[in-house]
């Protein structure tokens, strides 16, 4: 036998409720899938398309080595330009560097950073380049 | 088998004598080497200094120009509260400038005479000293620099200060860079400490910094270790003074007057 059964059941369906709300509300509203671009006019204008690093290794280190770019020109070396293991020289910039080629932050960088809610700082001061749509 | 405890004891204290001796030969023998092979090195021993030759800031535009020149340079925020100004280089009267130097009888038109100042880069920099995170610091090449990634904006650089060189973001800046951002340069966030980087990303590229170059040869930058630079030459035939020498903080700006 319980006391008050006819309050403590109805707000206990109603927490159930509450606490589950965003699992039924989002069910079946699959956010849609990444789609990050590069195919910005500089980038089709290259011969060689290929980045620093191959495709799989900047999707998972990216951020790596933003990092270390980012300690080698502020405070470590002060080297400003870094080679490629094929011979290539590149500025040790996101601004000066990654942008100049890839100029679509909306869809190259927000796309995986949006659907993975991370959410960078590097754009609170470092300009992105203008985007034409 | 193998050794025996006598054998084992011997070959360990000879081993470890070497040890001991080994770094010490080396340090005698080949003095530095051990240290270039564990640290490479940064850049050549340069100090950079700054001479303005105040003499040559005739009219108020001689003195915009340069203004003008860095705040384009570096995307500095137009903030028009002055407690919440933006400054990396700007005009000061003599009398606040050099506030160690009162004479009671100064030359006519002297003590409100207008001169240009920018963070000293001084040789001793009491705001790296106060710094908690290491986000200012002192650079092989004399320039002291900041590091926005890490400042916490405890504003401790601020009162460390004695030139008031250093501004505090009290509001996001981008809403006051209206036009001409210049794009090869990022802005700063709200929440950090900033000042004048010596233009390091100019000289690290050859330049001169901005507002040398606005200056129309009133301003000269160069090594002040290297005997036959430009400043040492200036500092060799002219009188110069710095900013508040009796702190001891070795100010690396220095004025013709």
């Amino acid at each position: 036998m319980m006391y008050d059964e006819n309050k403590i059941i109805p707000m206990i369906i109603i927490f159930v409720a509450l606490v589950t709300f965003p699992l039924w509300y989002n069910l079946g509203k699959a956010a849609p899938k990444p789609d990050p671009k590069i195919d910005t006019p500089v980038i089709q204008a290259l011969q060689n398309k290929q980045c620093i690093e191959p495709k799989a290794a900047m999707k998972t280190t990216h951020m790596k080595i933003l990092d270390e770019w980012r300690n080698d020109v502020v405070r470590g070396d002060y080297s400003r330009q870094m080679t490629t293991a094929d011979g290539r020289v590149f500025e040790k910039s996101l601004q000066n560097g990654c942008m100049k080629c890839h100029s679509n932050k909306t869809k190259f960088c927000d796309q995986c950073h949006n659907y993975m809610e991370v959410k960078p700082f590097c754009w609170d001061c470092h300009i992105a380049p203008k985007e034409t749509n | 088998m193998g050794i025996n405890r006598r054998e084992f004891l011997r070959i360990s204290g000879i081993a470890s004598l070497w040890g001991l001796g080994g770094r010490a030969a080396f340090e005698i023998l080949k003095p530095g080497v051990l240290e270039a092979q564990t640290r490479e090195p940064l850049s050549k021993a340069k100090k950079w200094a700054m001479v303005i030759d105040t003499r040559k800031f005739k009219g108020e535009e001689d003195f915009q120009r340069c203004v003008d020149a860095c705040i384009k340079a570096h995307n500095i925020p137009k903030v028009t509260n002055v407690r919440q100004e933006i400054k990396w280089i700007w005009k000061e009267q003599y009398e606040n400038a050099f506030p160690d130097d009162q004479n009671q009888f100064l030359p006519e038109g002297m003590e409100h005479k207008p001169f240009l100042v920018l963070c000293n880069h001084c040789t001793n920099p009491p705001c790296v000293r106060v710094c908690p995170t290491q986000a200012t610091f002192k650079r092989p090449d004399g320039i002291v620099m900041m590091d926005y990634h890490r400042c916490i904006g405890c504003r401790f650089c601020m009162a460390g200060c004695p030139y008031g060189s250093r501004s505090f973001n009290w509001r996001d800046p981008r809403k006051f860079i209206k036009e001409n951002t210049n794009l090869e340069y990022p802005t700063r966030s709200k929440g950090v400490v900033e000042k004048c980087n010596f233009c390091e990303e100019r000289i690290a590229k050859g330049l001169y910094p901005a507002c040398v170059e606005a200056s129309n040869g009133a301003m000269a930058f160069g090594d002040l270790d290297n005997p036959n630079s430009e400043v040492r030459k200036l500092l060799k035939e002219n009188y110069s003074i710095r900013r508040k020498p009796s702190l001891g903080t070795q100010p690396n700006i220095y004025y013709l007057v």
